[in-house]
């Protein structure tokens, strides 16, 4: 048993789901109990899915259990059948229905139903959603692709979208334009827009794009065994790692690399003076490996911050994770507990979270500017515009993305010159965010300078009135460095009292 | 006391007959009402012994992780836990020992049963049994089941009251006992108004703190406010205190005659009940007038969620002048929702439980000019060019007693409203 506040991940079947609403004519029949319906909001809600997501759960009761829970599902599927016409269908148990052992894959392949049944085994108490996602689509590979002639031109298929992702819609549309520049067009896009139909003519590619590692590694693997297809291994997020895509698919295809960069804005943003001011930002990364590993290289590469922690919450991706850490000198951290990663970014004190919806949460009770770079995403992650993460555009996106929950450089001098400002105060926050502007409290009365220090930790130095005042005084977003500069300064020369002094001798220590 | 709406109607649906098909639920589990329950009873923390589905429907129902350090929590099952290789009593007993130590607010604890806790027949009763014996009398544990095999959606309050009548101490004061997690606002209004009454003798159940006494026995009479406490109705009827039956308080018709109700058991005549009312009543008419402009003459359609669904089909159609085609309701407890039946006009059609694609073929069919449903089926409903509400706003919005019967009524006319606002055709 293990206590959970925030889970990063959904069940496994949410999984399964994911796939389903990303495709069409596949529906799903889940043994479920009622309430488990839950999971179509997060469609219909998050996603703004303008359909229900097609699935029938059985929704069974307390009374459905001391009957027949078998003949409930049975009912359901036949129905499904009839109502929706679907070309295939797959077939499972949610993590109560794992429990009662009804078997619904045996069932559902039993009844003779003249379309293709995919039964799904999703352990629910040892796997989460994108496990889900990736064996469901696996299966749905397995059970439908078959040999077939390839195409005359040279055709991709895009591997790894679901219903659900974040930002597939539009990497979807970078990563075909960045394929069509090449010449290359694309055979199938699944799971997100293809049918069952669709699927067995995946052999007929020339290769995969495997978008997504989360979501479809399994069924690239399958692909490259079974039929031949090669896949590509970078992820086109960030400008060197487009660079670096294009290259790949030139040496998979045996075409020319090709990618007009007239588009491309974030080099020349990042290169601009206004970004100075970027320069040497400590960044905590957290997410989807495949998202971090990305925001990692971006960060350190094309954005000029300086890495200070990275880590996610997939324990499929630990091993390149911790490799990745390795690299950019820092500890991962795997962890799927939402109250490490808050610890762990108490303690390291970046000035920013690259992180998800959860430690946008994190960042707001400590005062951390956060970007969203990964799911879990909120309905606010769905915009109405256009806004990859992929391709050359999702490099400018990223930028913006980025830099928005900053305080801009010309406004970051402002802060520093005018530090007691009425407006250009500490808790006033970034002026471009909007809400309602907090007037400075009236001038507290001077604390008395021989008040009692705070009692410290054992080993650790403590603060000084004069020194936790003058603190104060630097503006809010390079305080929490500049406290933790000071206190490992301190604790390397063994200081005991921290004074104004060793404010500003740590300060030279670590200047850039 | 003038009466401001229709006559009631000759025989109203209290013996109607009732549509009942079974056939997949698109309803919430009991563990939802945990969203509301949480901020009502502050020093309380929920903690759910299930799976990461339970946790997973926690943190997506209500769109919430809104709050930082919220007060409840998953014990999430785990393999060994399902195959006997750990004590489960003893990991659960760990984990509560883990948590009331880092969190020292909390008073109370509730351990939430779930679908595959009742289904492996972990025994929840004994833990919380032992558990409190540990940790009394800085903390008091109790346990109700929030499952979806046992409870619908707004069934999980009930549960979680029911499962505090039991240990409530014994009184025989004559009292007055609210029943139902209300907004405090709103709870604070209608003490307000049953003091103005002379009625002082109020207990509130939940009581916002655990160490407010609340007590119960033979001289308590309660009074629900919320349609869904029917267990809860009946544990307190087994401590001897008698219900007083009135339709719910939404809209001045239904909050004049609850308070009524209670005004009448406690002797208050009847220009006293005037004098504290009239002014509110006014006030209520004029809001609800408002958005009635839009209503008046709309049809609505109900589909089953939270069993507020009578009470506002009957708000909806004495005092917004709207028609309603079909009410849904998951459960219909007649002893609970009779007074608000009486009052629905007569032939309405009622149906109880669901099979959610034959209901969406009639809502489809019947084309209303508003459908109140779930969040799930809101955007495919509105995509197809019907307008909806989404149920859950009802429970979890300021609605009861005079002072909110304008925002009620609001709730409902806003969706039509924007719908005719909207305009996104060229201008010639």
């Amino acid at each position: 048993m293990k206590l959970s506040v925030w889970t990063y991940e959904g069940p496994p079947h949410v999984g399964a789901l994911r796939v389903a609403t990303g495709m069409t004519g596949l529906h799903y029949v889940l043994h479920a109990p009622q309430g488990d319906t839950y999971a179509d909001l997060l469609f219909t809600m998050i996603e703004r899915r303008n359909h229900r997501p097609p699935i029938t759960y059985t929704t069974f009761q307390a009374q459905d259990l001391s009957s027949d829970t078998a003949q409930l599902f049975k009912t359901a599927c036949e129905n499904a059948y009839e109502r929706f016409k679907p070309q295939a269908m797959i077939v499972g148990a949610s993590c109560t229905a794992e429990l009662i052992q009804d078997d619904p894959g045996g069932m559902a392949e039993m009844m003779g139903m003249p379309i293709p049944i995919i039964p799904l085994e999703l352990p629910s108490y040892q796997r989460k959603e994108n496990f889900g996602c990736d064996e469901t689509f696996f299966q749905l590979c397995r059970a439908l692709a078959e040999p077939t002639d390839k195409t005359a031109e040279v055709t991709a298929n895009l591997i790894g979208p679901t219903g659900l992702g974040f930002r597939h819609r539009d990497d979807i549309v970078e990563v075909t334009a960045l394929l069509k520049e090449m010449g290359i067009s694309v055979n199938v896009c699944a799971p997100m827009g293809s049918s069952p139909d669709d699927l067995k003519r995946l052999g007929a590619a020339h290769f995969n794009v495997l978008m997504y590692p989360e979501t479809g590694e399994s069924a690239c693997r399958w692909m490259e065994r079974d039929l031949g297809l090669p896949f590509t291994k970078t992820v086109p997020i960030g400008v060197g790692a487009t660079r670096d895509f294009v290259a790949e698919v030139s040496k998979l295809t045996g075409l020319p690399a090709k990618i007009d960069e007239a588009r491309l804005r974030l080099p020349w943003y990042s290169a601009s003076v206004d970004s100075t001011y970027l320069t040497g930002k400590r960044v905590f990364i957290f997410g989807d490996g495949t998202h971090v590993a990305a925001a990692a290289r971006i960060a350190r590469d094309e954005m000029g911050f300086e890495v200070a922690g990275l880590g996610c919450y997939n324990r499929e991706m630990a091993r390149p994770i911790r490799a990745l850490a390795k690299e950019y000198g820092v500890e991962a951290l795997i962890t799927d507990d939402y109250l490490d990663v808050e610890q762990t970014i108490e303690a390291l004190a970046p000035e920013m979270i690259l992180g998800t919806q959860m430690e946008r949460h994190i960042g707001k009770r400590l005062g951390i500017p956060c970007a969203v770079i990964s799911a879990p995403v909120h309905v606010q992650d769905y915009p109405a515009r256009y806004s990859p993460l992929m391709g050359l555009e999702g490099a400018n996106v990223i930028f913006d993305t980025w830099v928005h929950p900053l305080v801009m450089g010309l406004e970051e001098h402002l802060l520093n010159m005018f530090r007691e400002d009425f407006e250009f105060y500490d808790d006033a926050g970034a002026s471009h965010h909007g809400g309602t502007h907090v007037p400075r409290a009236a001038d507290a009365p001077p604390v008395a300078a021989a008040e009692t220090p705070a009692a410290a930790e054992p080993g650790q130095a403590i603060w000084l009135a004069d020194a936790e005042r003058e603190l104060k005084k630097i503006p809010f977003f390079v305080r929490g460095k500049a406290r933790r500069n000071t206190e490992s300064f301190a604790a390397e020369r063994g200081v005991a009292e921290i004074g104004v002094d060793t404010l500003y001798e740590a300060k030279a220590h670590y200047a850039r | 006391m003038t009466q401001h709406t229709p006559p009631p109607p000759t025989t109203g649906c209290r013996n109607a007959p009732v549509l009942k098909q079974r056939g997949q639920h698109e309803v919430f589990c009991g563990l939802t009402g945990i969203i509301w329950l949480h901020r009502k009873m502050q020093d309380a923390f929920f903690l759910v012994v299930g799976s990461r589905t339970c946790a997973h429907l926690l943190q997506s129902a209500a769109g919430v992780m809104i709050f930082a350090e919220p007060r409840f929590g998953t014990a999430i099952l785990e393999e060994t836990d399902l195959a006997g290789l750990a004590d489960a009593q003893d990991e659960l007993e760990r984990e509560v020992d883990r948590l009331l130590a880092r969190r020292s607010d909390i008073r109370q604890l509730f351990l939430v049963g779930s679908c595959p806790s009742e289904v492996i027949k972990l025994d929840l009763a004994k833990a919380s049994e032992k558990l409190s014996a540990k940790h009394a009398p800085k903390v008091r544990v109790l346990n109700y089941s929030g499952s979806g095999i046992e409870t619908t959606f707004t069934e999980g309050e009930d549960a979680c009251l029911a499962s505090m009548v039991p240990a409530l101490p014994a009184t025989d004061k004559r009292q007055l006992m609210l029943v139902g997690a209300l907004p405090d606002v709103v709870e604070d209004q209608a003490l307000d108004l049953l003091a103005q009454m002379g009625i002082e003798d109020i207990t509130v159940l939940p009581a916002r703190l655990a160490d407010t006494e609340v007590a119960v026995g033979p001289n308590t009479v309660f009074a629900l406010t919320q349609p869904f406490l029917g267990g809860t109705h009946a544990t307190l009827e087994r401590r001897g205190a008698r219900h007083l039956p009135a339709p719910f308080p939404f809209g001045e018709e239904g909050t004049t005659a609850w308070l009524h109700a209670v005004a009448r058991e406690f002797g208050v005549d009847q220009d006293l009940f005037d004098a504290v009312t009239d002014a509110p009543r006014a006030r209520a008419r004029k809001a609800v007038a408002k958005a009635t402009e839009t209503l008046n003459g709309k049809s609505v359609f109900f589909f089953p969620d939270s069993q507020l669904e009578i009470p506002l089909a009957r708000f909806l159609t004495r005092e917004c002048g709207m028609t309603a085609l079909e009410v849904g309701a998951p459960f219909i407890h007649k002893d609970v929702v009779g007074p608000d039946m009486d009052l629905l006009a007569d032939g309405t059609q009622l149906s109880e439980g669901q099979d959610v694609d034959l209901q969406l073929e009639r809502c489809r069919a019947a084309l209303p000019d508003l459908t109140v449903c779930g969040l799930g089926l809101a955007n495919p409903l509105e995509a197809e060019g019907l307008t909806t509400k989404w149920a859950i706003e009802l429970v979890f919005t300021p609605v009861h007693f005079y002072e909110q019967a304008g925002d009620l009524a609001a709730l409902f006319s806003r969706p039509i409203r924007r719908r005719e606002a909207l305009k996104l055709e060229a201008a010639s």
